[in-house]
């Protein structure tokens, strides 16, 4: 049985009811391509935001900004209750100390090793060693890849990479997880592997969490299912229960077309979404 | 193909600029505080300097040859073949020596360091490395720009040598020229200024090399055709920089020293 890797803190002393990340009004446009026009929307602390929406649709962007990677054209964005927008260099880094992020295509640094690039942000930090390790073996642990530790990046399959990406992720003990398309191309047994991933990260250390999936079935399984401390493994929610705090957000050309509860985008009645969802 | 106007060309040139100004001039400002990544810049001195010394050595070795045979036959016509030495001695050192050392530390480490990073930005490591709190100028541009000017100074010195001791070779074997003759005028030939010249020059190359390899690799677009792209961009720009600052440092330095 994993241990929980991470422990709950709110950082910045960001009181419960503000939310961990705040969107308000965000446009941006590359070259003459608006990607996202006036987007607002609040995630609050130990909610799981999952963004669906078209491929093009500005999800990847959204996520982005929300870790201070690229700045919008207008609007404000508010994580852990501070203004990002014109931070300067150092106090970003403060704020990204905090984030852990999955990218779309893993991006783990080839020239490393499975236990350098988990271990990069605590060696960036200048931890002990033996803290370090005993910290990557905590993470790969978690992620049931313990004995890829000695491995390069080009000798795993693309679902290990992915698993390496999410140790990498939570390896800080992070207050937010941005989880860029964590299943994008893989098959669909892999995709459960790292959804169940994600459902045990966010039930065992009800980290706040934004995550992007092409997969309605991944999305609707983190809503409708959870992790069993006890098997070790994900599990209906019984009585066709629904995760509390699993919400979606639902993007389209920009803009945001839905943004609620599961129940109220499976009752939905915009033609749009409903063709969408089917 | 869409043809680009000229004058969105010339915005785009102007940017480029101003981006290429702004990368050496934040990699110039992080050398001055921490962190600083002395392992990467040692890492780094090694695949620069150990690496290219194979090419920088042949390089010169070759040059000195070919120059002292070349200089003989126009030398022979005035009776000065005496003074061949000086010819490839003065040549080396003020010239070929820190042009050629950078074009072929360029066409190595500048197409190196363009698609090592140019991989990275499309691959997202660049985003990864900036998400894990990891400012990429300071880790990858700031220990190449440091490792390409030192260690470019010492492969001139070496190219340097071994291009006189190639001439030096060429005289004595071919030419029948005397050999403790030749190093004499070659020694006497040199003043202080041609060497501070010959050095000067592979500061300016390595800055150049380490600056042009990084922006284009840190500016790819376009997946792997674009690392492609990069990579060429960069061999071109720096070594047609190479050649300018060369023409430049050289008119600056007979301004200087009067030779």
């Amino acid at each position: 049985m994993a241990k929980p890797v991470a422990a709950p803190t709110i950082p910045f002393e960001l009181s419960p009811d503000m939310p961990v990340v705040e969107f308000r009004d965000v446009s941006i446009a590359f070259e003459s391509n608006q990607v996202l026009c006036n987007v607002s929307f609040q995630v609050f602390h130990g909610e799981t935001r999952i963004i669906l929406g078209p491929a093009g649709g500005g999800k990847s962007t959204l996520l982005k900004l929300a870790n201070g990677l690229i700045q919008p054209d207008s609007g404000e964005i508010y994580v852990f209750g501070r203004p990002i927008i014109g931070m300067s260099g150092r106090e970003i880094f403060e704020i990204r100390a905090h984030v852990g992020m999955v990218f779309q295509e893993s991006a783990l640094f080839d020239s490393l090793t499975v236990e350098d690039n988990v271990a990069y942000r605590l060696q960036e930090q200048h931890l002990p060693e033996d803290e370090i390790h005993k910290r990557v073996v905590e993470a790969l642990r978690f992620v049931e890849l313990e004995q890829a530790i000695a491995k390069f990046p080009s000798e795993l399959s693309g679902g290990m990479r992915r698993r390496v990406s999410i140790a990498r992720a939570i390896i800080s003990r992070p207050d937010l997880i941005l989880y860029d398309s964590p299943t994008g191309g893989l098959d669909p047994i892999t995709s459960n592997t790292i959804i169940e991933l994600v459902v045990k990260q966010r039930d065992v250390s009800q980290t706040t969490s934004l995550l992007i999936t092409h997969r309605l079935q991944d999305a609707f399984t983190m809503a409708t299912h959870r992790f069993n401390a006890a098997t070790g493994h994900m599990e209906p929610i019984p009585d066709k229960g629904l995760d509390p705090s699993t919400r979606f957000l639902v993007l389209n050309d920009g803009r945001i077309v839905f943004d609620g509860t599961t129940r109220e985008l499976t009752h939905t009645q915009d033609p749009w979404l409903r063709a969408y969802l089917q | 193909m869409p043809i680009t106007s000229p004058g969105v060309y010339a915005k785009q040139f102007v940017g480029s600029v101003q981006d290429y100004s702004l990368l050496a001039g934040r990699a110039i400002g992080d050398l001055f505080t921490p962190p600083r990544y002395i392992g990467d810049t040692i890492t780094q001195m090694d695949s620069i300097g150990v690496g290219s010394l194979p090419i920088v050595v042949l390089t010169g070795f070759f040059t000195g040859c070919v120059l002292a045979l070349q200089a003989a036959v126009s030398l022979k016509e005035f009776g000065a073949v005496n003074m061949t030495g000086r010819l490839v001695a003065l040549s080396m050192v003020k010239e070929l020596g820190p042009v050629l050392t950078g074009l072929m530390v360029s066409g190595r480490n500048a197409s190196g360091m363009a698609s090592e990073l140019g991989s990275m930005k499309v691959s997202e490591q660049i985003d990864a490395m900036r998400a894990l709190g990891t400012d990429p100028v300071r880790k990858l541009v700031s220990p190449r720009l440091v490792a390409t000017i030192v260690m470019l100074f010492f492969l001139t010195i070496i190219s340097d040598a071994c291009g006189t001791a190639g001439g030096a070779l060429v005289s004595v074997v071919i030419l029948k020229l005397n050999g403790p003759a030749f190093f004499h005028t070659a020694y006497m030939s040199l003043q202080g200024g041609d060497v501070v010249e010959g050095l000067v020059k592979p500061l300016f190359s390595g800055f150049i090399i380490a600056t042009t390899g990084c922006f284009y690799g840190l500016s790819t677009t376009g997946g792997t055709r674009g690392v492609g792209r990069s990579t060429t961009q960069a061999v071109v720009v720096s070594s047609v920089l190479i050649i300018l600052v060369d023409f430049l440092v050289t008119q600056l330095m007979i301004g200087i020293f009067g030779r």
